[in-house]
């Protein structure tokens, strides 16, 4: 049988989400090594990616929009295209926050103390691959229509949590003993919580993943349920 | 689920076209004061189905229902339920309008006076409420004399309406009643269904599946005359519970 236009509309948006993903996931990848090598040239790229990065987002939308008027879809259909609609802006805050955290590299890398810098930001490796890894797996669970996965992505989001607060409270007590790193510390912890923010958007995205999936609205009660 | 929410139980209904069935073991409750759609693609038995609860299929020959249909507690299959009596019970609509060759007044009084309304002025105000409960009353009142036929097809259509809830039936099967109707019209009607459902039990058969998820409570899916689906309307359109109306509702089918 022949696809509709409305299912070829969205294996059309699928490919365009996903090209949206990688790109974040790309972009959030650089503005680690960007902080773990206090690298300024390759902060500076990450901001401005993101601009292509937002005009991704507005396609995407755009399109979706497009099918959802012309074609009225029910069922699967519909719950596909709003979890493509919320994702998508999810993505693009994760965009967002990746560039916030170039930013906060370009500040650091500005004071001159680059091998403090990177000693300081080695310190949030782990947190980083692991935001990083939740990114991933969401869009792995989005193309792979894997609800399992999605559901182990939610439940990662506490261990993002504590981590953060484990941060925070090292950075806490060393600031007790070097006063001078300040300026550095606030931006690393900074850091932290943007990882963190991107952990939680990453979790919406599961959450979404999972909606669409078996057309249960899991938010607010993820922990119940596994 | 309470009975008495119930305006029409439907247990095991079988139907024969002479020796050809047509309907296989439905089974169903219709909510009081509800809209029930029935969908699914041409030929798969919801017009015979609903066809079922007045007994229309008694008009011809070699049909023939088996099973049961509760309404008020009776069988309505059981040939001892008097026909007129059903019929005012459970009135009709059908895909084109069909508005009787007299006066708009005329088309509606026929059926009060069939059920032994006589006098003039209870006639008239009867009359008038018909026409008021099927939001025609405004563009009529002037034309009560005028053929019914002279109306526009939404008109006409609304005129039928009119018709059956003047001898306040408790249910209304209305058979794909806005088909023949511009997209105008078909929202008039659909408000107005809208509107009914406070006061009459109402199933509707539409081939428009962007209007059963408008108009109804509850979604009845049927494919070669089995009951595949049933459940409610948000259910139905956000997340099916079979593949088979899936596929259907999606235009993935076949």
């Amino acid at each position: 049988m022949n696809k509709s236009e409305l299912e070829k509309g969205i294996i059309g948006l699928r490919d365009h989400l996903l090209l949206l993903g990688t790109e974040v996931e790309q972009n959030l990848l650089k503005s680690g090594q960007s902080l773990a090598a206090a690298d300024s040239d390759l902060a500076r790229m990450v901001m401005e990616h993101d601009r292509e990065i937002d005009r991704l987002e507005i396609s995407v939308e755009e399109e979706c929009l497009r099918l959802m008027a012309l074609y009225q879809p029910v069922a699967g259909d519909l719950r596909f295209l709003v979890t493509v609609l919320k994702i998508n802006n999810d993505l693009e805050r994760i965009g967002d926050l990746a560039a916030k955290i170039a930013d906060k590299v370009l500040l650091l890398s500005q004071d001159g103390r680059r091998d403090r810098v990177m000693e300081l930001a080695a310190g949030l490796k782990d947190m980083f691959s692991r935001t990083v890894a939740m990114v991933h797996d969401s869009l792995d669970a989005f193309v792979e229509e894997d609800a399992d996965l999605a559901y182990r992505v939610c439940l990662e989001d506490d261990e993002v949590d504590q981590e953060k607060m484990a941060i925070r409270d090292r950075i806490e007590a060393d600031l007790t003993h070097r006063p001078e790193d300040h300026p550095f510390m606030a931006k690393l912890l900074g850091v932290s919580r943007c990882l963190e923010r991107i952990a939680d958007h990453a979790t919406n995205i599961c959450e979404d993943i999972i909606y669409m999936l078996q057309g249960r609205i899991i938010r607010h009660r993820v922990e119940d349920d596994c | 689920m309470n009975e008495k929410d119930m305006a029409v139980s439907v247990n095991n209904l079988d139907f024969f076209y002479g020796e050809n069935q047509v309907l296989f073991g439905n089974s169903l409750n219709i909510h009081r004061n509800r809209v029930t759609a029935f969908i699914g693609p041409s030929g798969c038995g919801k017009s015979t189905h609903i066809r079922c609860y007045n007994r229309m299929f008694g008009l011809y020959k070699g049909q023939r229902a088996s099973g049961e249909i509760i309404i008020d507690g009776k069988n309505v299959l059981d040939p001892s339920t008097p026909e007129l009596a059903l019929r005012r019970k459970v009135g009709m609509i059908f895909q084109k309008p069909t508005p009787f060759p007299m006066s708009v007044f005329d088309n509606i009084a026929y059926g009060l006076k069939l059920h032994g309304v006589k006098k003039r002025t209870d006639l008239e105000g009867r009359v008038e409420k018909a026409l008021k409960g099927a939001a025609l009353w405004d563009e009529v009142k002037d034309l009560l004399h005028k053929g019914g036929t002279a109306l526009s097809g939404g008109q006409q259509q609304r005129l039928c309406i009119a018709r059956a809830i003047a001898v306040e039936p408790e249910v209304i099967l209305m058979d794909e009643p806005c088909s023949a109707l511009d997209p105008i019209a078909t929202a008039r009607v659909e408000e107005l269904i809208e509107d009914l459902k406070n006061r009459f039990t109402i199933v509707i058969v539409t081939h428009n599946m962007q209007q059963a998820a408008r108009v109804s409570d509850y979604t009845a899916y049927m494919y070669l005359g089995r009951m595949v689906e049933f459940g409610a309307t948000a259910d139905i359109f956000t997340n099916p519970a079979q593949k088979e109306t899936e596929d259907y509702i999606t235009g993935r089918f076949g």
